[in-house]
């Protein structure tokens, strides 16, 4: 059911809170969930957690249509669960199990839903850029106002490819929307070492690509401002660039927090868990509601945990399958 | 000069020996400077760069952006300028964003421009290996820079090749393709305090043995060296031989051996297809007469990518087993097929890494 700008403008409803609420929390607890198996070394990948950052993919997905097309980065299982992306294939992936979304051989820095539209992510900061790129040309010939979206970090701004591609797109209309996830920090370095003008919006503009920034991290004005440029972009005006900030609480890659390596402070962190989505949204749902979203949620995770422990390692024989397609 | 088996200086770590070369070098010679993604976190590049900060300021070690094309670009206009850049990247899968710099520039100005420029540069890159690093993190892309004339590429395996060919690299009026390994990065060997060089093309005989020829490349020395333990169970002798530059390749070290032990098993931390095996028994083959040689073979990745799961993973890779098994194939092909003991072929593996990263 495609949803459309007004429906998003206006004050969120009930069951608006209540499917937000779950994909934030369904999230959330993928990934907390990672972190609990993580020490008994069943998952054998590096893995780049999310958590902190789930309303960005939240919000966006809220605004596409099935059949919209997005790709985004190693830091995967937010995007992943967001469009859709099977769960128990994420966490089969993750233990390198036959059943896993890539079969076991991409790990939880490639994550991939053909079915669902959740381009594989790849773990070469920017490389998605434009190849969501190409997608949208597929899409702008299909003329079924259909839209890719691209999500990044704000490391892979840095890369010439992002600006070849906000190039290109604007040069052709491309019905693509840009979206950066602005969390401050490429591993351990924030922007104002590594950008002369932190004004990212600016630079998609000088490419004609109209640009938006939201810097608080409520979920219903990136949902309002997706929503509100998908729908442009569906009618055919061109590519967009959002940029939104947010922040990881954890480390940049691996389970639990960094806040001693002394590249930033729990203090900076603090604001943004005092405005923690998930937690917000927890507030402002009845709680029967909650609870039942909350119990649906943590029921399917045990699943696919037990769907990854008892799914077998693939065999020899898939070694050498898929190098090449038939 | 000294040499490796002198054991003079201290046990010091591979990741030890290339920071105190970069150190060593920028103290003597202040044209050296090191730029690079992360080389200034605490995480230092795996402590590679650990201290050069503090100790040489801003101006000469920097973070770079994200941005690997341009800042290629960047360090070959420096080198050109009479700097010698150090140029570091945590994975060599990510050196593909510089090709075009380093491959239509870097390699070429010299011979282009008639001489008149010379290219001092050093492009330091690790390769990945195990804990699902996968597709994209864990190629061994040295062959791709091999094709090229007018790029250096050394391989060291020691921490103390680490040492003497890093410096050898930076005070090297050539680009250098410096290509190094992530399970390297802990092993130790005895280091000299002191500064000393590793000259490119000279191959090492690490260990004498007259039934087979087995060269190891980068980590696959590891491997090799391993493997021939393995092999001396069932009374077989391998030479390991340790070619530590790719570029200028010592064949003439490889083609001796060879001519001796009549058998060349070629390991590499790479593809075989045109890859450093492809050419180091190229090599041979053309120097050789065919009497001479009863055996040749080469091991490297399986044709795939490389895969994240540990079931496909073990298999993706040469191990100590696999070349011992190899090895001894070659030596008495009349013989079944042997394979050490699950027991002693687990002694001999290598400490598996254990993530995150
Ligand atoms: C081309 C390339 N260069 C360097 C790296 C190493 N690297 C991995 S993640 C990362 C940080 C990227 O930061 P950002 O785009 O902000 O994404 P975030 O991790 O914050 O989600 C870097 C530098 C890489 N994977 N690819
Ligand atoms: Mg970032």
């Amino acid at each position: 059911m495609p949803r459309t700008s007004r429906r998003a403008a206006k004050t969120p409803s009930k069951d608006d809170i209540a499917r937000l609420y779950r994909g934030l929390f369904l999230i959330r607890r993928a990934e907390e969930e990672v972190e609990h198996v993580y020490p008994s070394d069943k998952i054998k990948s590096p893995v780049h957690l999310a958590i902190g950052q789930e309303a960005v993919s939240v919000a966006i997905c809220d605004a596409l249509r099935p059949d919209d097309v997005l790709g985004c980065t190693y830091r995967s299982h937010a995007a992943y669960l967001a469009k859709g992306g099977d769960l128990g294939a994420m966490m089969a992936e993750m233990y390198g199990k036959a059943t896993g979304c890539a079969r076991g051989k991409g790990g939880s820095m490639h994550l991939v839903d053909m079915q669902h539209l959740l381009l594989g992510a790849s773990a070469v900061v920017g490389t998605g850029i434009p190849i969501a790129a190409g997608y949208a040309i597929a899409l702008k010939r299909e003329k079924k106002r259909r839209v890719a979206v691209t999500l990044f970090g704000d490391g892979a701004t840095e890369e010439g490819c992002f600006y070849e591609t906000l190039n290109f797109a604007g040069l052709h209309k491309l019905p693509l929307l840009f979206v950066c996830e602005n969390n401050f920090y490429s591993i351990h370095t924030h922007i104002s070492k590594r950008w002369s003008n932190l004004d990212v919006c600016g630079r998609a503009r000088a490419f004609g690509v109209p640009a938006k920034q939201i810097v608080d991290g409520d979920i219903f004005k990136i949902r309002a401002a997706a929503a509100a440029a998908v729908d442009r972009i569906r009618r055919g005006g061109g590519p967009e660039f959002l940029e939104i900030h947010t922040y990881r609480w954890r480390q940049h890659v691996g389970p639990g927090g960094d806040y001693d390596a002394g590249y930033r402070s729990e203090r900076e962190a603090r604001k943004w868990m005092k405005s923690d989505q998930v937690a917000r949204l927890a507030a402002m749902l009845a709680s029967a509601t909650r609870v039942r979203i909350e119990d649906e949620v943590n029921a399917k995770i045990s699943e696919a945990i037990a769907f990854a422990e008892s799914s077998p390692f693939p065999g020899p024989e898939d070694l050498l399958a898929d190098v090449f397609a038939d | 000069m000294s040499s490796p088996t002198d054991r003079k200086g201290r046990l010091l770590t591979y990741v030890g020996a290339l920071q105190e070369a970069v150190s060593q070098e920028m103290d003597r010679d202040p044209s050296v400077f090191v730029m690079g993604l992360d080389v200034v976190d605490h995480k230092g590049i795996q402590g590679s760069t650990q201290g050069l900060p503090e100790r040489f300021g801003p101006d000469r070690v920097f973070h770079t952006p994200l941005s690997e094309d341009a800042m290629a670009g960047v360090a070959i206009g420096a080198a050109m300028a009479g700097m010698r850049p150090i140029y570091v990247h945590i994975r060599m899968d990510f050196l593909m964003l510089c090709m075009n710099q380093l491959i239509n520039i870097a390699a070429k100005a010299r011979y282009m421009y008639g001489g008149q420029v010379s290219v001092p540069m050093v492009v330091r890159s690790m390769i990945g290996k195990s804990w699902g690093q996968g597709a994209q993190h864990s190629q061994g892309l040295h062959a791709m820079f091999m094709h090229v004339p007018g790029l250096k590429v050394v391989a060291p395996a020691t921490a103390y090749d680490a040492k003497g060919c890093l410096i050898a690299a930076i005070r090297d009026n050539n680009p250098v393709i410096f290509v190094e390994h992530r399970l390297l990065y802990f092993t130790d060997a005895y280091v000299p305090e002191e500064s000393y060089t590793v000259p490119f093309g000279h191959a090492r005989v690490c260990t004498p043995g007259d039934d087979i020829t087995i060269v190891g490349i980068s980590n696959m020395l590891v491997e090799a060296l391993r493997a021939r333990e393995l092999l001396t169970e069932v009374g077989i002798h391998a030479e390991v031989i340790d070619p530590i530059s790719l570029v200028p390749l010592d064949s003439e070290t490889i083609v001796r051996s060879v001519a001796r032990t009549k058998r060349l098993l070629v390991v590499d931390n790479a593809w075989t297809t045109c890859g450093a095996s492809a050419e180091i028994m190229a090599r041979v083959i053309e120097t050789l007469e065919p009497r001479e040689l009863r055996a040749i073979r080469r091991l490297g990745f399986a044709p795939s990518t490389c895969p994240t799961t540990p079931s496909l993973e073990r298999l993706f890779y040469p191990n100590p087993a696999s070349i011992a098994s190899a090895a001894h194939a070659m030596v008495r092909p009349e013989a079944d097929r042997w394979e050490p003991s699950a027991e002693t072929a687990a002694l001999a593996y290598q400490m598996n890494f254990r993530g995150p990263f």
